[in-house]
């Protein structure tokens, strides 16, 4: 018996071992060293030893002052505006000027916001484009979570049913999940282009020439909306097949049952259906915010982050840092606060799928 | 069928088609762009015609990609990497999976929980210091011990070996298996890995394909962010960071969409022949719990 044990724990070891080393030495050890990099000054290749740095990384990333000047007024009290605007001294007498507000030097003015005429709030941060980074990955999420979820889950109502050919359509709606985001992106790119875009083209069409032609990936305010749209277009098929298998779980009789009562479309949705997509909607959900916080080929193809970081988003500056600046310890700080991010997603998960 | 029937039956399929329009026509567009000379390409994107093979059609963008980038090889390093990475995922995957479902050993269940656990690991937050740690690893080659991974196939290859999900998915399948084959076998004094190789794997054909298909996808497709970040030697790249290649021009977008197409239409292909098991391998990743 003894030696059947040892026998077995040797063939176990044996043909798990190469599975397991592989992920400890690629996934798991590496994690571990992001950790440990975020607090050291870290590079690819220094001739300096490496310094523990304590939670610096951090702090640069995140730190914010707050500072609320009041406008310069003129020898006769007024307020001194310029082009109808209330006038406030330069951010740089405080940005530049350690000896005296050692808490604002080196910031960048993130935003500000006005307060009455003579008076305005700017928030000041030491890394700015980190910030902005964050807050266009999280406006994505939030974005193109729910709306490609309910894109998809329209697009696998409507081909859960049975008539003549509706396979052919299942396959195309899935189309553009076989096809590499890189080449989407390439793609969308031409389409989106202000000039000679094949989108401005068709909206023009529909219109009948109202439509005033747009730079869409050229300037601020659509560029990030675009890359949404095109991000939707592509996965949307993925979380249809998911919610279809979703649907198919669901008994043939609750439907018949609900025909019988004389349900409405609507009624037999919401009572029968939706209950038993739960599970589902969670997963679909999960699966679509996971993939949107690793924001990146979009970014790297269409924009580069701009125009003016409006699409610079978390792992876009992970790269630039860790790679393109060979700043290990920064671009691993990145990496622990977006491991963060992903665990608190898959935690909620847990917690909302647990069994009651 | 009644009228109304009918009619609504018909709407139903004008609806079902103006959804299809939105999937085919930007990759229609593509196909048929790669086709036109530059000029004609941009004037044809202002109407219909930009989805008709119309015009001076030819196949001059294609020659010309060939020419301005290694586009072969390229397609070459693509399929290298990914067919390597494919087979040796398969065997390490199912083997461990293997033992994880079949084989009493201490220590499994704490092995397969820490495993499992690494799901939740994307592959992003490991890049950073995985580039310092591969530019510090020897490796064994016919000039002896070298060090540093940066430009090599290895480093696009061993990293992305194995994932949790692929073992999940061969424990998942494994243990629908009826165990009676395995326990029938070892009694006739068959070794664990004859077992595997004759009893299982013979059985495993779903959930083989399945892998197979979503690492396919995995390394044809998404392969972008690691190349870039250890792969500076052009001659190793593979296929979606040779696209890099095309944004020094000032865009030659028939030449683009040459290359574009190069490299979608085999996965289409790929696709269109073997769709069911395509979309059951998607349907798949979602049962994970």
């Amino acid at each position: 018996m003894a030696s059947r044990l040892t026998q077995q724990n040797r063939a176990g070891w044996l043909m798990a071992g190469p599975a397991f080393l592989l992920i400890a030495a690629f996934l798991i050890i590496p994690f571990f060293m992001a950790i440990g990099f975020s607090f050291t000054n870290q590079r690819l290749v220094s001739p300096n030893p490496t310094e523990w740095v304590g939670t610096a990384n951090y702090k640069r990333l995140f730190g914010l002052s707050i500072l609320t000047l009041e406008a310069e007024r003129n020898e006769d009290g007024a307020v001194r505006t310029k082009d109808g605007e209330p006038v406030f001294p330069s951010l740089r007498s405080y940005t530049r000027n350690k000896d005296d507000y050692p808490e604002y030097y080196r910031k960048r003015e993130w935003f500000s916001f006005g307060r009455g005429v003579d008076r305005r709030t700017f928030v000041l941060a030491s890394d700015v484009v980190f910030l902005k980074a964050v807050r266009n990955t999280l406006f994505f999420v939030v974005v193109v979570a729910p709306l490609q979820a309910a894109a998809a889950l329209g697009l696998a109502l409507l081909i859960n049913r049975k008539v003549r050919g509706i396979n052919i359509f299942r396959t195309i709606y899935f189309m553009p999940v076989v096809i590499s985001m890189v080449v989407v992106s390439m793609l969308w790119r031409f389409i989106y282009d202000g000039q000679n875009g094949l989108l401005n083209t068709v909206l023009d069409m529909l219109t009948f020439g109202w439509f005033e032609p747009v730079d869409w990936l050229g300037q601020k305010s659509t560029a990030l909306p675009s890359i949404m749209a095109m991000s939707i277009w592509q996965g949307v098929g993925f979380h249809m097949i998911i919610w279809l298998s979703g649907l198919q779980t669901i008994p043939e009789s609750l439907y018949e049952a609900a025909r019988i009562e004389g349900a409405s479309r609507w009624q037999t949705f919401r009572y029968v259906t939706w209950p038993g997509l739960r599970n589902t909607a969670i997963l679909v959900m999960i699966i679509i915010t996971m993939q949107a916080f690793t924001l990146y080929p979009q970014i790297a193809v269409m924009t580069g982050g701009g125009p003016l970081d409006s699409t610079q988003s978390i792992v876009f500056q992970m790269v630039e840092r860790g790679y393109g600046k060979q700043d290990i310890s920064g671009g691993s700080t990145i990496s622990v606060f977006l491991f963060l991010f992903v665990l608190s997603i898959s935690l909620l998960q847990r917690w909302l799928t647990r069994e009651k | 069928m009644t009228l109304e029937r009918k009619t609504r039956l018909i709407g139903l399929y004008l609806f079902l088609g103006f959804i299809a329009c939105i999937f085919v026509l930007p990759i229609l567009f593509m196909v048929m762009s790669s086709l036109k000379p530059d000029l004609q390409l941009l004037s044809d994107s202002s109407s219909l015609r930009a989805f008709l093979p119309v015009g001076d059609i030819g196949v001059d963008n294609y020659r010309d990609a060939f020419s301005r980038a290694p586009v072969g090889l390229f397609i070459f390093n693509s399929v290298f990497i990914t067919a390597t990475t494919l087979v040796l995922s398969l065997f390490l995957a199912s083997i461990a999976a293997f033992s994880f479902v079949f084989i009493e050993w201490r220590g499994k269940t704490v092995v397969l929980a820490i495993i499992i656990a690494t799901y939740i690991l994307p592959f992003e937050t490991v890049a950073v210091p995985l580039l310092l740690l591969v530019n510090n690893l020897p490796w064994l080659s016919t000039e002896g011990v070298t060090w540093g991974w940066l430009n090599s196939y290895q480093v696009q290859i061993v990293p992305w070996i194995i994932r949790a999900l692929e073992i999940f998915l061969f424990v998942q399948y494994f243990r629908d298996l009826p165990r009676d084959l395995v326990e029938s076998a070892r009694v006739e004094g068959a070794s664990w890995f004859q077992i595997y190789r004759r009893v299982v794997m013979p059985l495993s054909g779903p959930v083989i394909a399945t892998v197979a298909i979503l690492k396919f996808l995995e390394m044809y497709n998404n392969q972008f962010i690691w190349p870039i970040m250890v792969v500076q030697e052009e001659g190793l790249r593979p296929i979606m960071v040779g696209l890099l290649y095309f944004f020094q021009l000032n865009t030659a977008w028939g030449e683009i969409m040459a290359y574009l197409t190069i490299i979608t239409v085999p996965v289409l292909a790929f696709y269109l022949v073997l769709q069911r098991a395509f979309i059951a391998s998607i349907a798949s990743t979602g049962v994970k719990g």
